[in-house]
């Protein structure tokens, strides 16, 4: 029996201006049958250019793509008519109802007039659409558009099913009913499905696993025989004496530690070898450890193979120590019934929470829960519609200049100059900020060395890699040295490796007293707040560390809940109230 | 059983793009509420015309000669006449621009009017605005010449002018020009839906990242192009009906043309401007360069290059040449000569051979940058 995907010696590159930038690289590989086949990167890995030459949407530099039998160059239509395809926004009309829309697609599909009823039943049945056939599709929240975007897609079962990203920016309930559908669809039919993502929690639910970095296939296989590799070296290792955040710190330092990151009370840690006995010796014999072997997941073995690559060491030791103010208990932020309408549209309800110095103090939710509509309120950049707030003891909104100057800020869209160069992007915010002569130069060197940014001086901001741009972005929410940091979704889009070392960084900052406040989508990130509130729809659902709301959600069985199974019961506990 | 899927693929298509474009109140303005808009301003806002242009007259020595001709000067739609004591006088109001131009008839008006060598009446008109000077300058001969020529008959003496002018103008006897700036609004409207209109839905497309997935469909390159055209061609013809009837029966535009000919020149010239508008969308991908292409290279030159209310005879001979570039130059000419001259062979025949060379060069651009790739 042949692959219904067979992929040999693909190279594909882009000009971009006067550079050329290697999309992919010498990739090869081949999908198996009536699976489920999940293509993992990170961001800018190359998983949309992989579907689009799959779908024959690009042609390529060299190899050969074989889809369903054809080649996917040269008979570019066929190919076309017979796979479905669903790209990363949905491909939706948003004029449209979702009736007009799946008609559309059971048209250009070829779709008989009489078998539609049945067809349309069975899908809005699964999706669970049913009861908005009428409503236009741009007035569906996220996980509905997904849904309808994938009915689409299946108004005729396709031999193979090819989903680009299709759980991106939708909360965690909607994530997991895709899954669902696609598992349905695939028992029932036997498509074929490769389903592009960068959630690494996601591989574990694929048959098989396809991990592309950098245009570069780095391994396959299912997700037990990645994670196989690492059996004896993954650990939960716990201290009474010291924040899972210290004993991060110091855990990540260590040459025999490839990853340390903070899961409930304590980290977790890859160790470089089975044995563990030297990271224990490696504390005072004061502070007491308690180390447990963990099973290793999917997430693990990414890491460690991409750290294998010779990727970035974190450095740290950014922040200048300040003394530790001895109110260590001050409350910085005071926020009160935060209300924020948009005409009828509640975007924010009732929404009070306080900040102490030196915390970090999280924003969770997904897309569309207000958490932006809350920061923005918060920076002074949109009034309130209802309620009182306080950033260091005044309202920014109408603060003076001085208070602002304590404030850092770190736009969702890293808010750089594309076309100047890092250096001159550094300069125009410090001055920005009202640094000027050596004391510009000086902030300036040190975000250079902190940021590890020497490389780019001089390369203009929109060439930079995804987590440079990042970096860069957060050196200049630094340059003022600020006491308050505000984080929106500062870690969106960037690589998990990134991520890691942009928490790194945010840790040691509100080791050193600065407090951050951080928007955030992805649920394991919770782990490093201090406290946080989950919104949905515009209000706060739970309140507390991260320990207790996994709490909440903790059934009778000893095993605490990660994170995201504890918003997923939130979510559907608010659903039952409401 | 293959052309059932075909049309069954290309009906979808039409009737999505249909209610998209009734869903759309920017399609809706921009085919129904600008041509009345633009209608409105050509035909009541904007007037190249002159009409009672304040002018001066001063009578020196008053007798039934100047009263005879004073009375011309009143009676004219053209100008409305104040009188003064003294040249002076007038002068001065000529200078705080209260009147136009002077006409002076001095005190041997009588004798000088039949006489052979003297002039009988001097004007003096403020060249500051020298195309309205000329048109009072020209109105204040026209008035005199067609007076003294029934004075004369009346009198029945020779007239022993030097120079006779014989006035007429064809097909449009009453020189106005709400007569050929209507007919060139109808080509400035078809050019918006055309171009401007469906370079933006179709960039719309791209932006939106729908293109991608109706690529990836049985949907094949003609039938994208056509389940884009021709929703829009009937939107285009649509709103040329609602041009033609409002300039027919609210501004009184004569058409002595025939009717199966402005219908067929109209979708000739619909199908030059949606592949103009094709040919941007695909290549811009952007709605908002789409957007600015289509009004710097279909919209304005439409507006002013076409001759639709600037003479393109009197254009410098670089603009006159850049001229041949712009379809809707074609267009006007043969809506103008339609409306007002009726079916002249010889102008229709040549400008629509222009708009047939220009309709193959543009599908066959269109058909080869339209291919089913995201590059």
């Amino acid at each position: 029996m042949s692959f219904p995907v067979e992929v040999s010696d693909l190279s594909k590159s882009f000009k971009s201006g006067a550079r050329s930038i290697q999309a992919l690289e010498n990739v090869n590989f081949k999908l198996s049958r009536g699976q489920v086949t999940g293509l993992i990167g990170p961001d800018g890995a190359g998983k949309t250019t992989l579907m689009r030459v799959l779908c024959g949407l690009f042609p390529i530099d060299t190899g050969e793509v074989k889809v369903l039998g054809l080649n996917a160059t040269t008979d570019a239509e066929e190919v076309q008519s017979k796979v479905s395809y669903m790209p990363q926004r949905f491909g939706l009309y948003e004029d449209l109802s979702v009736q007009e829309n799946l008609d559309l697609y059971a048209d250009l599909k070829g779709l008989a007039v009489e078998k539609r009823a049945e067809c349309y039943q069975t899908l809005m049945h699964l999706t669970g659409l049913a009861p908005f056939t009428d409503r236009l599709a741009g007035k569906l929240s996220g996980g509905m558009k997904q849904k309808l975007g994938l009915a689409c897609a299946l108004v005729v079962p396709p031999e193979l099913l090819l989903l680009d990203e299709p759980t991106v920016g939708v909360d965690p309930v909607s994530r997991r009913e895709l899954w669902e559908i696609v598992y349905q669809q695939v028992e029932e039919t036997g498509m074929t499905v490769l389903l592009s993502t960068a959630y690494l929690d996601e591989a574990e639910r694929c048959a098989e696993v396809i991990l592309l970095h950098e245009g570069k296939v780095i391994n396959q296989g299912s997700p037990e025989q990645f994670s196989e590799k690492l059996q004896g070296k993954t650990w939960l290792i716990e201290s009474e004496q010291l924040t899972p955040r210290q004993l991060q710190l110091a855990l990540s330092k260590r040459a025999d530690v490839v990853d340390a990151l903070i899961a409930n009370e304590g980290v977790r840690v890859i160790s470089g070898s089975t044995e563990v006995a030297s990271i224990r010796k490696s504390f005072p014999s004061s502070i007491e450890l308690k180390i447990s072997a963990v099973t290793p997941i999917f997430e693990d073995a990414f890491i460690s193979l991409l750290k294998k690559q010779g990727l970035h060491e974190v450095k740290t030791a950014i922040a200048r120590h300040k003394e530790k103010t001895e109110n260590a208990n001050e409350v910085i932020i005071e926020v009160d019934n935060l209300q924020r309408r948009f005409g009828d549209f509640i975007a924010v309800n009732d929404v009070s929470f306080t900040v102490k110095r030196g915390e970090i103090f999280g924003l969770l939710g997904a897309n569309g829960a207000g958490k932006s509509t809350t920061f923005r309120m918060l920076c002074g950049l949109l009034p309130l519609s209802a309620g009182e707030l306080s950033v260091a003891g005044v309202d920014l909104r109408h603060a003076a200049d001085q208070a602002r100057q304590k404030v850092g800020y770190m736009a969702q869209k890293f808010s750089l100059y594309g076309n100047l160069s890092v250096i001159q992007n550094l300069r125009f915010y410090a001055s920005a900020y009202g640094l000027f002569k050596e004391k510009q130069k000086e902030r300036i060197e040190w975000a250079i060395e902190a940021f590890e940014l020497g490389d780019y001086r001089q390369a203009n901001a929109k060439e930079l890699p995804l987590g440079y741009k990042q970096r860069l972005s957060f050196a200049v929410a630094l340059m003022h040295e600020p006491d308050i940091l505000f984080l929106d979704e500062p870690t969106s889009g960037v690589d998990p490796l990134a991520r890691r070392e942009f928490w790194a960084r945010t840790n040691e900052l509100a080791e050193s007293g600065v407090t951050v406040l951080v928007t955030t989508h992805f649920m394991d990130e919770a782990n490093y707040c201090d406290r946080l509130v989950i919104m949905a729809s515009g209000t706060v659902l739970a309140q507390g560390t991260p320990l207790e709301m996994k709490k909440l959600a903790q059934s009778d069985s000893e095993v605490l809940p990660t994170m995201e199974e504890a918003f997923i019961y939130l979510i559907e506990q608010q659903g039952e109230d409401g | 059983m293959i052309d059932a899927a075909r049309y069954q693929r290309l009906s979808g298509l039409i009737r999505k793009e249909s209610l998209q474009i009734m869903r759309d109140p920017s399609s809706i303005a921009i085919a129904f509420v600008l041509p009345v808009v633009l209608l409105f301003l050509f035909g009541y806002g904007v007037s190249l015309d002159a009409r009672n242009i304040p002018i001066g007259i001063v009578v020196e020595q008053p007798d039934a000669a100047t009263q005879s001709l004073t009375g011309s000067f009143e009676q004219s739609d053209y100008f409305s006449p104040f009188y003064f004591q003294t040249i002076q006088q007038a002068e001065k109001a000529l200078e705080k621009h209260k009147i136009d131009g002077i006409v002076w008839l001095k005190n041997d008006f009588a004798r000088a009017l039949f006489s052979k060598h003297d002039a009988v009446i001097a004007v003096r008109v403020n060249g500051v605005n020298s195309n309205q000077a000329n048109l009072t300058l020209g109105y204040i001969r026209g008035t005199w010449l067609s007076w003294i020529t029934h004075y004369a008959e009346a009198k029945g003496t020779e007239l022993n002018m030097p120079i006779q002018l014989e006035h007429r103008v064809w097909f449009n006897p009453a020189v106005s020009s709400r007569l050929f700036l209507v007919p060139g609004v109808v080509a400035i409207i078809m050019t918006l839906i055309g171009t401007l209109l469906t370079a933006l839905v179709v960039a719309r497309e791209w932006d939106r990242g729908t293109m991608e997935a109706l690529f990836v469909t049985p949907l094949r390159n003609v039938e994208f192009i056509a389940g884009k055209l021709i929703p829009y061609f009937i939107l285009g013809m649509a709103s040329l009906f609602l041009n033609f009837f409002l300039a027919i029966w609210l501004f009184k535009v004569p058409f002595e043309g025939s009717f199966w000919l402005l219908l067929l020149t109209g979708s000739l010239y619909m199908l030059v401007s949606l592949a103009v508008g094709l040919l941007i969308s695909v290549m811009a991908k952007n709605q908002f360069v789409a957007g600015q292409i289509a009004i710097i290279t279909g919209f304005l030159p439409a507006f002013i290059l076409s001759g639709f209310i600037f003479d393109i005879n009197s254009m410098p001979p670089a603009i006159q040449f850049i001229t041949h570039i712009v379809p809707a130059r074609y267009y006007v000419a043969i809506l103008q000569t339609l409306f007002l001259a009726g079916d002249v062979w010889p102008v229709i025949l040549a400008n629509v051979a222009a708009l047939l060379i220009m309709l193959v060069i543009f599908t066959r651009l269109v058909a080869k940058k339209t291919r089913k790739s995201l590059e």
